[in-house]
C-alpha cells in the first residue's frame, strides 16, 4: 500500500542541517526589515540629527585626539548610538512576532530557537549598517572630522560588529515585554545608556562623581572599545570586562525568556 | 522498530497552576485516520493539541509521535500544524510566506503545488494583512502542507469563518486527504466532525468521554429521551427493560434514553403506573451536551460509545 511506503519512507528524514539557518529566510527578513519605513527613518535619521547637533561644535574640530580629533570621536559615538539602537531594534521584533503566535508557528517547524535568533541579530545588521554609514557619510561630506583614512575603516566595522551585542538586549525586552511598550522602553533604556556611557559626551567630561556610574554602565565598555583604534594609548581589561558582564546579563535574560515562550501569548 | 501509532498518549495531565486542563488522556491514532477532537470551548482541546506538537510538556503522562518525542517527528517535518489564529507575519506577502516556511524543511514539496492545493495562488502576491480570515487559514494550510507531513493537526481550522470560506477550507482539506496521511483536527462544529473524521473522540473537562467512529457516535445520537411521571421509580428494574441504555430519577420522575423508545413506551405504560409519558428525539446535539456537561456523573460516561 503506497501510503504505508511513504510513511516508511518519511520515517527516514533527517533535520535540517545547521537547526534550519536559511540565505532565503535571512533575504526575507531582511525585505520585512526594510518594509518597516518607520523604523528606518528612526534608525537612520536620528543618529545623523545627533551628530549634526553635536559633533560638529568649532570647539571639538581643533580638540586633537590620539590621532584625530574630537569630532571623529563624536562621529565614533553617535554611529556606535545609531547601530546598537538599530541592532536592538532587531531584536525587539520578536516581541510582535510573539504576539501574532509567529514564534509559535515557527515552533511547529525543524527550525531551532538558536538558528532562528542568530537570523534575527545576522539581519538587525544590516539596519545598523545603515546607521553607521549614514553617520560616516554625514561626517564625512560636512568635512569636519578628521582622522587617517584607515581609521574610517576599521572604527566603522568596529561599530558595526560591536552593536551586534546589543540585539541581544532588544532580543531580552522582545521577549520579555508585550509589544506595545517594548519598542518604547527600550528606547528609553538606550537613550539612557547612550547618555551614561558618554556616547553623546565624552565621559571626561562628566562631572568627577558621575565619572564611576558611567564606567559601570551596560555601554561604556564597548564605547571605549570602538574608541581604541583612534584614541590609543593603554589598554584597559575593564572595558572588555563591563562588555562581558552585561552581555551575559542581556543574553541570560533572553534565554531565561525564550525557554518559556513557546506558551500561547 | 517504530511505534506503529501516529500518535500515543499514556495518562496525559497538563495544569497551568490551579487549572487542570487535562485530566489523565490516553488515546492512540492510526496511521492514516481523520480523527475529530470534539468538545466544548475549554474542553482541552487545544491543550491536548499543544502536547501532541511539543509545545507545551504535560505534567504528567506520556507522549510519542510516530515512536519519537514530538519535537524529533516535528524537526524530522513528520508533523506540522494549522493554528487557529494567528502565526503569520503581515508585512510578508501571500508568497513570501510560503518560500520562508519552505526554507525550513528539507523535505517539501514545490511552493508551486502547495499553493495552489490550498487555493491561494490568486493572492499570492498580496501582504499577508489585505487577506481575509479564510484566505489565510488557507495559507496557513499551505504552509502545513509544505513538509508533505504525515501527521497533520489542525486547531479550530474553520474558527470565526463563514459558510463559504468553511466549505473552501474543508474541501481542499478533503482533496488533500486522499493521500494517506494522519489528519487530527479540534472543533466544536458537531457537524464538521461528523462530515469530516473516521473516528470522534468527544473530549469535555480535560477527559475523553466518549471514542468511537463517526458512524457510532450517530449511533449514539440516534436514540430518544422518554420522560415519565413514576412515583418509587426503581433504576435496577428501569435498566433491565430491553432497549434501555441510560436512567435518570430525579423525585417522581424518570428519564430514560433508549435505542428503541417504542417498546419501553409500551413496557411503562403496560406494566408500570408511568403516566404523562414525552418521548423527543435526541440529536447529535443532545449526545454532545449529554455527553459534555456530565462527566462528574457516573451514569452519563460512555466510554467506547457503542461497545
Amino acid at each position: 500500500m503506497t501510503a504505508q511506503s511513504n510513511l516508511t519512507a518519511a520515517l527516514e528524514r533527517v533535520p535540517p542541517p545547521m537547526g534550519g539557518f536559511s540565505i532565503t529566510v535571512l533575504r526575507l527578513e531582511v525585505r520585512r526589515l526594510l518594509r518597516s519605513r518607520t523604523t528606518i527613518t528612526l534608525v537612520i535619521a536620528m543618529p545623523v540629527l545627533f551628530f549634526l547637533s553635536f559633533g560638529r561644535s568649532s570647539a571639538y574640530v581643533h580638540q586633537h585626539i590620539g590621532r584625530g580629533n574630537m569630532t571623529a570621536s563624536e562621529m565614533i559615538s553617535i554611529a556606535l548610538f545609531g547601530a546598537v539602537f538599530a541592532t536592538a531594534a532587531g531584536g525587539v521584533t520578536v516581541s510582535t512576532e510573539r504576539t501574532l503566535g509567529w514564534s509559535r508557528q515557527l515552533r511547529c517547524t525543524p527550525l531551532s530557537p538558536a538558528a532562528y535568533i542568530v537570523m534575527k541579530m545576522l539581519t538587525s545588521l544590516t539596519l545598523a549598517a545603515g546607521a553607521v554609514g549614514a553617520v560616516y557619510l554625514v561626517a564625512l561630506v560636512t568635512s569636519h572630522a578628521s582622522m587617517p583614512s584607515g581609521l574610517w575603516v576599521i572604527t566603522g566595522i568596529c561599530v558595526w560588529v560591536g552593536s551586534l551585542l546589543f540585539s541581544a538586549l532588544g532580543l531580552f525586552f522582545g521577549y520579555l515585554l508585550p509589544p506595545n511598550n517594548a519598542a518604547n522602553i527600550l528606547s528609553l533604556v538606550l537613550m539612557v545608556c547612550s547618555a551614561a556611557g558618554g556616547l553623546f559626551i565624552p565621559v571626561s567630561q562628566f562631572p568627577h562623581r558621575y565619572v564611576m556610574l558611567a564606567k559601570l554602565s551596560p555601554l561604556y565598555g564597548l564605547n571605549e572599545l570602538v574608541h581604541y583604534p583612534l584614541v590609543g594609548g593603554a589598554f584597559t581589561w575593564f572595558w572588555i570586562l563591563n562588555l562581558a558582564v552585561w552581555l551575559g546579563l542581556f543574553v541570560l535574560g533572553a534565554v531565561w525568556r525564550l525557554r518559556r515562550d513557546t506558551a500561547r501569548v | 522498530m517504530y511505534d506503529l501509532s501516529a500518535v500515543r498518549l499514556r495518562d496525559v495531565h497538563k495544569s497551568f497552576g490551579s487549572v487542570h486542563a487535562v485530566r489523565g488522556v490516553s488515546l492512540s491514532i492510526r496511521p492514516g485516520e481523520i480523527l475529530a477532537f470534539l468538545g466544548p470551548n475549554g474542553a482541552g482541546k487545544t491543550s491536548t493539541i499543544d502536547i501532541i506538537l511539543g509545545l507545551s510538556p504535560p505534567s504528567a503522562g506520556e507522549v510519542k509521535i510516530f515512536g519519537m518525542t514530538p519535537r524529533r517527528a516535528i524537526t524530522m517535518g513528520l508533523v506540522s500544524a494549522v493554528m487557529q489564529s494567528g502565526g503569520l507575519l503581515k508585512d510578508l506577502t501571500v508568497r513570501e510566506t510560503v518560500q520562508y516556511t519552505s526554507k525550513l524543511f528539507t523535505t517539501r514539496r514545490p511552493i508551486g503545488e502547495v499553493m495552489e492545493r490550498a487555493g491561494i495562488e490568486p493572492i499570492a502576491d498580496r501582504l499577508v494583512v489585505k487577506c481575509s480570515g479564510g484566505e489565510q487559514q488557507r495559507l496557513r494550510f499551505a504552509m502545513a502542507l509544505l513538509p508533505d507531513p504525515e501527521l497533520l493537526l489542525l486547531d479550530e481550522p474553520t474558527q470565526g469563518m463563514d459558510v463559504e470560506g468553511r466549505r473552501d477550507f474543508w474541501r481542499a482539506i478533503r482533496n488533500d486527504a486522499e493521500r494517506g496521511r494522519t489528519i487530527v483536527f479540534a472543533t466544536h462544529y458537531l457537524e464538521e466532525a461528523d462530515a469530516y473524521a473516521d473516528r470522534i473522540v468527544f473530549i469535555s473537562k480535560g477527559r475523553i468521554v466518549a471514542d468511537g467512529t463517526a458512524a457510532e457516535v450517530k449511533a449514539l445520537a440516534s436514540g430518544r429521551t422518554i420522560h415519565a411521571t413514576l412515583p418509587g421509580a426503581d433504576a435496577l428494574s428501569l435498566h433491565a427493560i430491553p432497549g434501555v441504555d441510560e436512567v435518570e430519577i430525579r423525585g417522581d420522575s424518570v428519564l430514560i434514553h433508549s435505542g428503541d423508545s417504542d417498546a419501553v413506551a409500551r413496557r411503562l405504560l403496560n406494566e408500570t403506573l408511568a403516566h404523562d409519558l414525552e418521548i423527543n428525539s435526541r440529536g447529535l446535539e443532545d449526545a454532545f451536551i449529554t455527553l459534555t456537561s456530565g462527566v462528574d456523573d457516573p451514569r452519563a460516561t460512555t466510554q467506547r460509545a457503542s461497545q
